[in-house]
């Protein structure tokens, strides 16, 4: 498999399938580890790096469910094969730029850390499973999965650790768990999120509302790209804070029973609206179609929130004609980058702007 | 205090912005601060956050001055975490101990690991501590609390130390 075979696939948690998909886009598990002895990436010189790379190659070789996936190293990719890897949430913008996330580099002989070098990212089969190597810490793996799915999430992700293990030996203390570059991932190193399409509770403004509310229990609201992004297309990604003190099964079980609240506070919007104002929602829901299905030029904001629009309309069965996981593929495929691998050549942005409105008319 | 935004509700976030020992402080109404919360995560890196926790341990300890402690290992002094946020490898949380157990304690409110752990099919572990290990540590850094008259700190670790034995007890 290549990178470029990647672009006519669908990435299994864009299927729309799964518990609660008409809320529930997808569900994500991921654990941070660092190899014992070894300094952390920001830290290492460029020959440590480049050994915990060596070391965590041969880890994915050995492992039976690994075995067979891609391993792309970021050195080697272009910006626009790199920025790629990010819309389909295959690796972070930070491992994407060579940057880190929030923290400043730190002066003197180590400084050399802010590069591309020796980082990778290991995607399976199905882009269910990916590793980003020397990202924030040593290895960084993750499950994605398509709806309500974070305990099959989970199950795949543990079997795939425990594999892992045996040829890797993680930087662990029995007192504060798995070891991590940054405090707030020590622990069990486990960060669990899903992302929802919460159209209903944003029209209704009742979304700060539930946001404020389950931000005092522990949890973060984020955007569609992660850390640092803004809620675009009503899209809202909830995660568990706290990662010590608490065990995985205890993070998920938390996560679940107050996402579970959420979708019920969606559905309950969706309802109401519906009820009252039906014609409305409908008026709506119809002119962003319309919009899609005529438009020669259009920006990729404008398009997240006309889609996340026709996405509700799928939902509600008000447009019987479309396919959840089609609208869903499209969220990914009018971004920058796809739209210019989808081309084959580099696109400026008044050109991509009438590929992507082709692209929806086409499609829709 | 009103809110430095608003100047209507009051302030019940408080912020401090660290940049080259200089610090600047901002204080918020809830609604401003979650109105700002985008921005103001940007602003205040997660370093600078850090970095203001970190502090807090500090002033809780009273202790020296503690920007000359360093990593045998990797060499990161306290003050690199300080200005990074991020720490130079596993033994750094060995290094600066005393100073992280009560960050640890107000990110996550705990600063004792539940869940996972490497099997026993695993290779030898992290930092090479087994339990053993770990109570012999922790019958060091008990005598040195109680020596330094770190009274909460001895108290926590009294705590660790039975737990373990016990622990070890029952194998």
């Amino acid at each position: 498999m290549t990178l470029s075979d990647l672009v006519h696939q669908t990435g299994e948690w864009l299927r729309g399938s799964g518990p609660h998909g008409e809320i529930v886009m997808s569900a994500r598990v991921r654990l941070a580890r660092n190899l014992s002895q070894a300094p952390f990436p920001q830290w290492a010189t460029p020959p440590q790096r480049a050994e915990v790379l060596k070391r965590a190659v041969e880890g994915v070789n050995g492992s039976a469910f690994l075995k067979g996936s891609m391993v792309l190293e970021l050195k080697g990719l272009s910006e626009l094969d790199r920025l790629f890897l990010v819309e389909r949430h295959l690796i972070s913008r930070e491992h994407a730029t060579g940057g880190f996330s929030g923290a400043a580099s730190a002066s003197g002989s180590h400084a050399t850390a802010n590069s591309t070098d020796s980082r990778a990212v290991v995607v399976s089969d199905r882009e269910i499973v990916s590793l980003m190597v020397n990202e924030e810490d040593h290895l960084r793996l993750q499950v994605l999965q398509s709806g309500f799915n974070l305990q099959e999430a989970w199950v795949i992700l543990n079997r795939m650790e425990e594999e892992l293990e045996r040829k890797l030996p993680y930087a662990f203390s029995a007192e504060w768990g798995y070891l991590t570059a940054c405090p707030t991932n020590v622990g069990t190193g486990m960060r669990a999120s899903t992302m929802l399409h919460l159209p209903c509770l944003v029209m209704t403004k009742q979304i700060n509302r539930v946001l404020h509310a389950i931000t005092k229990l522990g949890l973060t609201a984020r955007g569609l790209y992660g850390e640092g992004t803004e809620a675009t297309g009503n899209f809202f990604q909830l995660s568990n804070q706290v990662s010590l003190g608490i065990s995985e099964e205890e993070i998920l079980d938390n996560l679940e029973r107050l996402i579970k609240q959420v979708i019920e506070q969606e559905e309950a919007a969706r309802k109401a609206l519906l009820n009252q104002s039906r014609e409305a929602l409908e008026d709506r829901i119809w002119r962003a179609y319309g919009t899609l299905k005529s438009a020669h030029l259009i920006t990729s904001n404008e398009t997240v929130e006309l889609l996340s629009l026709v996405r509700l309309g799928v939902d509600l069965g008000v447009i019987p004609t479309l396919e959840r996981g089609r609208v869903n593929q499209l969220f990914i495929q009018t971004q920058p980058a796809h739209l210019q691998k989808l081309e084959g050549r580099p696109l400026n942005p008044s050109e991509r702007d009438a590929r992507r409105a082709k692209l929806l008319r086409d499609s829709l | 205090m009103t809110c430095d935004l608003c100047g209507q509700n009051e302030a019940t976030v408080h912020l401090t912005e660290i940049i080259n020992d200089s610090s600047r402080e901002l204080h918020l109404c809830e609604t401003c601060a979650r109105e700002k919360g985008q921005q103001t995560a940007q602003q205040f890196g997660l370093a600078e956050l850090l970095g203001g926790l970190a502090d807090f341990g500090a002033k809780l300890e009273g202790g020296p001055a503690k920007t000359k402690l360093s990593c045998p290992q990797c060499g990161m002094t306290y003050e690199d975490f300080r200005k990074s946020g991020r720490l130079g490898c596993g033994n750094c949380y060995e290094a600066f101990h005393r100073y992280l157990a009560p960050l640890l304690k107000r990110i996550h409110g705990s600063t004792q690991h539940v869940g996972r752990s490497p099997s026993a099919a695993a290779p030898a572990q992290a930092q090479g501590e087994g339990p053993k290990d770990e109570l012999a540590r922790l019958k060091t850094s008990l005598k040195e609390a109680v020596a330094g008259e770190a009274f909460e700190e001895a108290a926590r670790l009294r705590d660790r130390v039975r737990a373990l034995e016990a622990k070890l007890k029952k194998r």
